[in-house]
């Protein structure tokens, strides 16, 4: 199966059965990597026909140095970012936070949210701000926020991905992180304001 | 968020989140938590946050992308029933 020297050996050959295999297996997580950092359907249905098309190009350069998965994840991650590049999408938030001294962006809402996580994805204007929020961090926060926390790779897995050392994804996906808090914050304060009129 | 502590915090979130620090450091953290409402807002909400985007999870490729991908790689008679 996918990581199996046979099973990479069956795509080198052009096996049409294993390649079939290979979109099974990955193209839900190719998709939803395609879909998180451009933000837009189209966009990553192209993402996803460009991986799959590129990868069994590459096949027979792939060395199995990574996982299957991982190399995957670093063409998708490659071909959605030459997609917002085109789109020259302005990823700079003009209110981004305060930074303090060591760099990582200070917290400016206290707010407490009295509900919990599952509560709170049962409101579809939860889920847009959480679609917003996702949208408004720069290209290198969210590449590390949707590799790690929304796709499930390891830190190391996805170091590899962006071409990066381990700290410093962690530092983006801290950064990351706190912007996210921040803007769905700001959206449950308001959320509680409007409650109370 | 102004004092040294809290901003050593900071910089020790996403380990304290992930379970990722030594259980000295958790102590540590947890005293201070213990005092400081606003990093306890923080933590929890932070906490929150990661959790709200792990469970909203990953969207199905919608029916018709899947066909125009397996269209495009020449593999419609090849893929069966998805697990």
């Amino acid at each position: 199966m996918p990581d199996d020297p046979a099973f990479v050996e069956r795509l080198r050959a052009g096996d049409k059965e294993a390649c079939a295999l290979c979109v099974r297996e990955h193209s839900t997580h190719v998709y939803n990597l395609a879909l998180k950092l451009t933000g837009d359907p189209a966009a990553a249905e192209d993402v996803l026909q460009e991986t799959f098309l590129s990868a069994f190009r590459a096949i027979p350069r792939f060395e199995g140095k990574s996982q299957l998965s991982t190399w995957l994840y670093r063409i998708a991650h490659n071909a959605a970012l030459m997609k917002l590049r085109k789109r020259q999408v302005d990823t700079v938030s003009l209110d981004e936070p305060v930074e303090n001294k060591a760099g990582v962006p200070e917290p400016r809402e206290f707010a407490d949210w009295s509900e919990n996580p599952e509560e709170m994805l049962m409101d579809a204007e939860m889920r847009h701000a959480m679609q917003t929020a996702i949208a408004s961090l720069s290209e290198t926060l969210r590449s590390a926020f949707v590799l790690r926390d929304v796709n499930g790779l390891s830190t190391a897995q996805t170091a590899e991905v962006l071409g990066l050392s381990e700290e410093a994804v962690k530092s983006r996906l801290l950064r990351a992180r706190l912007a996210l808090r921040e803007k769905l914050s700001v959206y449950m304060s308001e959320r509680v304001a409007e409650s109370k009129r | 968020m102004n004092g040294g502590e809290c901003q050593h915090l900071l910089g020790q979130l996403s380990d304290y989140v992930d379970g990722e620090l030594g259980q000295a450091m958790c102590d540590e953290i947890e005293q201070h938590l213990s005092g400081c409402r606003n990093c306890r807002v923080v933590v929890d909400t932070l906490r929150k946050t990661v959790t709200l985007y792990q469970l909203a999870g990953a969207e199905p490729v919608p029916g018709d992308v899947q066909e125009r991908l397996l269209k495009v790689l020449d593999l419609q008679d090849f893929i069966g029933e998805k697990k």
